[in-house]
């Protein structure tokens, strides 16, 4: 019999495939089941989120954020008024500092819960993503209570948040952090010991701490390849400095040990969430420079000065010194920086965004190659690849 | 030892065992799942849904055509013309919202100095045609006069934080 050539089969995997994680396009190059090349094709969901930015003013820009990486609004809300505030020089109040704490660590924890579920649910397991979003319910009652918005809450300003939390809303965020552990331990029952689960996740993706930092890996991506980077304990910001937890690391960086990692964060989340909770500080919790902030609403109605301030503030808006600041976050996906300059004008001159995501969706094709095809799913799923920030 | 241990558990398939007995045990614990649209999840005074103009209680209708939700709105949702009314007072002429546009962020709520655009509680308002989201003055205030009892209640409960 004559010799015959074998060419690899592509494969275009997206971008409405359920378990691309959005909009993902794959070009993926096989040999037999094995991956050769595995090849990102993004941009799908780009909305010019940069360009559009530099046409807002700052108060404008602010609910651009809420709408990248969807999935946890509110950390990068966060990213945005914390560079802001540092080109205009100015800190929040204690009380806005600690509620802006308070509201990142439940964006951790929605974000946590439902990348660990759809792993889980990208593997076969479809419990958890039934269960988790009872709690991703709960929490977005909570932001619902505090902002009025479930999901793009539009709840952090330059200089604190946009009101106070109301009544009652402490004590029912405390008493929900005294029954979520109970759904992290049904999580573990069901998938940290499962064959099936362990099967498909331990030593699929695997990568060693030069390898991640190399490709800028960043959360919990990079800390479940064992380095304990995490920008809340390196370089705090807000409230981070007075809060006590711990950074959970991994050890092979497959995609166990990053489903570990979320699982161990969850819990130092809920602590970080009960310290917040607990030394919650009076007072205002936004800045009284009303050049800035805008005045109550009662004191907008009565005082000419206000009024006056505040139609400046809803018409022109402020004017931000000249300067440029990079100012990361830890969003739950990993490092979240905003590269902000500024002409001296109330818009932004150039606004870069640094999503974690687009570093983690490069090394796809280094974390799947060698691996089956249904291994593809395990590492989009571990890497939590959210498109609304890659493609931004 | 632990290893005989472990060979056992293996073997036994405790990690499924337990796994399934946990979701059986879930199977007789009340549901969470709510019968939408017979059962309706909590909404809060600070929910932001579907836009409304509001009047005063003697039917003066409190938008001065000021213009700062035009102006804030991020989206450029709002388009405003206003006019001197035959009274002297200022009002509009025309108040278009684009609700495919609208971001929903509560900016225009926020701007507003005299309460007149507010967010209301409600989010059942889908059309089956993109023309029945184009927003004019007449549905605006038709909402606001639909709505009005929540929003005056929802606006009292969370006038001491605004």
């Amino acid at each position: 019999m004559s010799e015959k050539q074998i060419k690899n089969y592509n494969l275009n995997f997206g971008p409405q495939h359920p378990s691309a994680h959005g909009v993902l396009r794959l070009v993926l190059e096989l040999d037999g089941e094995v991956i050769d090349r595995a090849d990102p094709h993004v941009g799908l969901l780009h909305r010019g989120t940069e360009k559009l930015i530099e046409h807002k003013s700052y108060a404008q820009a602010m609910p651009y954020f809420d709408r990248l990486d969807y999935v946890s609004p509110q950390n990068q809300e966060h990213a945005f008024v914390l560079a802001t505030e540092k080109l205009l020089g100015i800190e929040a109040p204690p009380r806005g500092q600690y509620i802006r704490v308070l509201f990142a660590e439940i964006g951790r924890e929605l974000n946590h819960i439902f990348t660990v579920c759809a792993f889980a649910m990208d593997i076969g397991a479809m419990t958890p993503m039934l269960w988790g979003f009872e709690h991703r319910e709960k929490l977005m009652e909570f932001c619902e209570r505090v902002s009025g918005a479930r999901m793009h809450m539009a709840y952090f300003r330059t200089g604190g948040v946009a009101s106070d939390m109301p009544d009652g809303l402490a004590d029912d965020i405390d008493a929900w952090c005294d029954e979520f552990p109970q759904m992290i331990d049904d999580f573990e029952t069901l998938l940290t010991e499962n064959r099936i689960f362990k099967q498909r996740t331990v030593d699929i993706g695997g990568l060693s701490a030069e390898e991640a930092m190399d490709w800028g890996f960043s959360g919990p991506n990079l800390r479940a390849c064992g380095v304990p980077w995490d920008i809340r304990k390196a370089q705090p910001y807000d409230v981070y400095d007075k809060m006590d937890f711990d950074i959970p690391v991994g050890k092979t960086g497959d995609c166990y040990d990053r489903y570990l990692v979320r699982i161990a964060e969850m819990r130092q989340s809920l602590r970080i969430i009960k310290q917040c909770v607990a030394d919650m500080p009076g007072g205002p919790v936004k800045t009284d420079n009303h050049k800035i902030t805008p005045p109550s609403r009662g004191d907008m109605k009565q005082s000419m000065e206000s009024l006056i301030h505040h139609f400046k503030l809803f018409t022109e808006g402020y004017h931000v010194p000249a300067g440029d600041t990079y100012t990361a976050v830890e969003a739950p996906k990993g490092e979240f920086g905003v590269y902000l300059v500024s002409d001296g004008s109330n818009k932004p001159y150039r606004c870069k965004i640094r999503p974690p995501g687009f570093a983690h969706l490069q090394a796809l094709e280094l974390v799947s190659k060698g691996h089956m095809l249904a291994d593809v799913v395990a590492n989009i799923g571990a890497l939590d690849i959210v498109f609304g920030e890659i493609d931004r | 030892m632990s290893f005989i241990y472990r060979g056992i558990r293996t073997f036994l398939l405790a990690e499924l065992v337990s796994g399934l007995s946990l979701t059986l045990r879930y199977m007789f614990r009340p549901k969470v799942t709510l019968n939408y649209p017979y059962e309706k999840g909590y909404l809060s005074p600070r929910f932001r849904g579907e836009h409304a103009l509001r009047r005063y209680a003697n039917g003066e209708e409190r938008c001065i055509s000021c213009k700062l939700c035009e102006a804030i709105c991020p989206a450029q949702a709002i388009t405003i013309e206003g006019d001197v009314r035959s009274d002297g007072s200022r009002r509009t002429t025309r108040y278009d919202i684009d609700m495919t546009k609208c971001i929903y962020c509560g900016f225009c709520e926020e701007a507003c100095p005299v309460d007149a655009i507010v967010e209301g509680p409600n989010f059942e308002y889908s059309t089956e045609t993109r023309e029945e989201l184009m927003y004019d003055k007449t549905k605006l205030l038709a909402n606001g006069e639909r709505w009005e009892t929540e929003i005056a209640e929802r606006l009292s409960a969370d006038a001491p934080y605004r």
